[in-house]
């Protein structure tokens, strides 16, 4: 079975044999190394003309890529770890997000920056982060979190050849080793009728043959991972029946497809990696809160206040995980509290 | 270009740039702009040098190379006054133009890996095209910079890098914060470079003729230093340098007395008064134009 980081690997290998623009871009990349996760193996003994390795400079390979795109190629650029996108920050908010609209529309940058973020490796303070919270909302920029349901490559060569915007592809670390969801005799994936047709669509599962949902979960990337295991545990231990949407898209924001769901259930829970404060979770509840009527109960689950640790035992209690969706979930199905 | 086509060029540059801080105070442009008031030669001298599809990367104090470049007066007016017929229908201003293959940023030092990437891109499509990107010595304090020096190098990008170095970054001065030497930078990355002390535009037409040749024919980089002088204030009214500085810069080093004595009086004269003339027609043209329509959401 395909797992996430073959999916990805094939999918720049694929983009790289058909789309003669495409162009790779990073530290360390080159064969037989093929990157610090190994998503770009065979890429540059296949196409060495076009895998393109470069200094620690990141946000010096971001600025010349996006001069690369903005004179019609479609480079790609991966940043070895998440942690090293606030280097690219200037390059992403003043440069390259804005050109389109501050061009009065007279120019494209189709461009693709690849990191992984996330942590439970024991990487320590640098190389653990959940950081993509800082370029949400930020206008001209897609950013895009893969995840092991629909095969993620796929999501991956559109954005690299079709799209002509901007995108900030987020690979959590944990995900590339996990085998691409099939559907099971528990679990049914359906796509929200709404992006059904989407390139980046938008999840959902159910527990087949269940009553109907008394909470709505939403989460991304490995976070959704752990939600559906709390799902299924909630089914069949505690007789708890939820649903689970997972967006595939994080920014920009559409809250419509989310309302249906929580319209049913009156229960959401947001799950996340990110740090709680002013984070994904806050604004995905005050979208449902100001498009719902009441009453709505609301949760959110993500990681504390705290750099993340290295040593394990430290990194686990600051890091959201299955446990503290469970005890989430049975806090707002208990109507005393 | 001939004697009078750089007198021309010059007095252009000069003239909307003396009509755009007298017309500040009247409120006509939002937001703020800095001037080319006596670095007028060097945009004029490099960029008359420009083949047909090279690209041009400006920056903040970007309207002298618009202007050099090619682009009409009346559009970079209305833009100034950010009006919907301007070059980027209003939305950049004074810093964020883009015509044709002219681009500008407001943001130090940012553009120049940019910049680099398209002479990467247009040398991997394999035709002749070259960038030129304008900088300053004020952005000689950007790390990002350095980066695309090093890159630009290692892989060979066709691009010119143009450092007007006018001694000041907006009120200090350029012993305060500079260390080493401008050259020094480029060379520390095997990037040749040509260094010229002159407001002299036919010197520096010359000059970034054959550099721009060398960059074309060996599809590499080099840099173009001009050490040069500003006039004006960094943007309208925060000029902190004494008078008799200004005033002595303006005798020793104004590239439109040093290139007028080229021409006969009645010549200047000619040319000064078709220039003025096309200003305050473009001025006018742009003041009557509409603002950019507010789009509402449904």
């Amino acid at each position: 079975m395909l797992t996430v980081l073959e999916s990805l690997n094939q999918a720049l290998y694929q983009v790289l044999e058909d789309d003669p623009l495409a162009l790779l871009l990073g530290e360390d990349i080159l064969d037989p190394y093929g990157g610090a996760f190994k998503v770009t193996q065979r890429c540059s003994t296949h196409f060495p003309d076009r895998v393109l390795t470069t200094p620690i400079s990141e946000a010096g390979i971001i600025g010349v890529a996006t001069g690369m795109a903005l004179r019609g190629f479609h480079p790609v650029v991966e940043i070895m770890f998440g942690d090293f996108t606030p280097l690219i920050a200037d390059q992403v908010i003043n440069h390259l997000a804005k050109f389109r609209w501050m061009y009065n529309d007279q120019v494209r940058v189709p461009l693709v920056i690849r990191t992984p973020m996330g942590g439970r490796r024991g990487y320590g303070p640098t190389h653990s982060q959940t950081l993509e919270k800082l370029f949400l909302g930020l206008p001209g920029l897609k950013v895009i979190a893969a995840n092991n349901l629909a095969a993620p490559g796929d999501t991956l060569y559109f954005a690299i050849r079709y799209e002509e915007d901007p995108v900030l592809f987020i690979e959590h670390k944990l995900l590339y080793p996990l085998s691409i969801f099939n559907e099971s005799d528990d679990l049914k994936l359906l796509s929200l009728s709404v992006h059904s047709q989407s390139n980046y669509p938008i999840h959902k599962f159910i527990v087949n043959n269940a009553p109907p949902a008394q909470l709505t979960m939403i989460s991304y990337g490995y976070m959704a991972e752990l939600a559906r295991q709390a799902l299924l545990r909630l089914a069949y231990e505690e007789e708890i029946f939820c649903e689970l949407i997972v967006p595939t898209q994080l920014s920009p924001l559409d809250i419509h497809p989310y309302l249906e769901s929580i319209q049913q259930t009156h229960r959401v829970l947001t799950i996340e990696e990110g740090n709680l404060t002013l984070g994904w979770g806050a604004e995905i509840i005050t979208r449902l809160v100001e498009n719902l009527s009441p009453p709505i109960r609301i949760a959110r689950v993500a990681a504390k206040e705290s750099p993340i640790p290295a040593s394990p035992p430290l990194e686990e209690d600051i890091l959201p995980n299955l446990t503290d969706i469970l005890k989430a979930v049975r806090v707002l199905m208990d109507p005393s509290q | 270009m001939d004697d009078q086509a750089f007198y021309r060029k010059l007095y252009q540059i000069r003239c909307f740039e003396e009509t755009v801080l007298d017309n500040f105070p009247k409120g006509v442009f939002p937001g703020t702009t800095h001037t080319y008031l006596g670095q007028e030669a060097n945009a004029v001298g490099v960029l008359s040098n420009l083949a047909k599809n090279d690209i041009v990367f400006s920056n903040h104090r970007g309207h002298g190379h618009f202007l050099a470049y090619g682009g009409e007066p009346y559009l970079l007016f209305a833009e100034l006054m950010g009006r919907s017929t301007g070059v980027c229908g209003g939305r950049g201003g004074s810093q964020h133009l883009h015509w044709n293959n002219f681009y500008s940023n407001g943001i130090q030092g940012g553009i120049v890996p940019i910049a680099t990437g398209m002479a990467l891109a247009e040398k991997r499509k394999g035709n002749s095209t070259i960038v030129i990107a304008f900088l300053g010595d004020g952005t000689l304090g950007e790390g990002v910079i350095y980066e695309a020096f090093n890159l630009a190098s290692k892989w060979h990008a066709p691009i010119l890098y143009v450092l007007e170095n006018n001694r000041i970054a907006q009120t200090t001065p350029i012993e305060m914060t500079l260390a080493g030497s401008i050259s020094a930078r480029f060379s520390a990355f095997d990037i040749p470079f040509c260094e010229l002390e002159t407001s002299d535009v036919v010197v520096i037409y010359q000059k970034a003729h054959s550099w721009l040749n060398y960059v074309r024919q060996t599809q590499s980089p080099a840099g173009f230093i001009l050490h040069t002088h500003r006039f004006g204030p960094h943007s309208k009214g925060d000029d902190t340098r004494p008078l008799q500085q200004i005033s002595q810069m303006q005798t020793q080093s104004d590239p439109l007395t040093i290139h007028g004595a080229r021409l006969t009086p009645e010549s200047r004269t000619f040319i000064e008064s078709e220039v003025k003339v096309e200003i305050q027609e473009a001025f006018q043209k742009a003041l009557n134009d509409p603002f950019p329509k507010v789009l509402t959401e449904c």
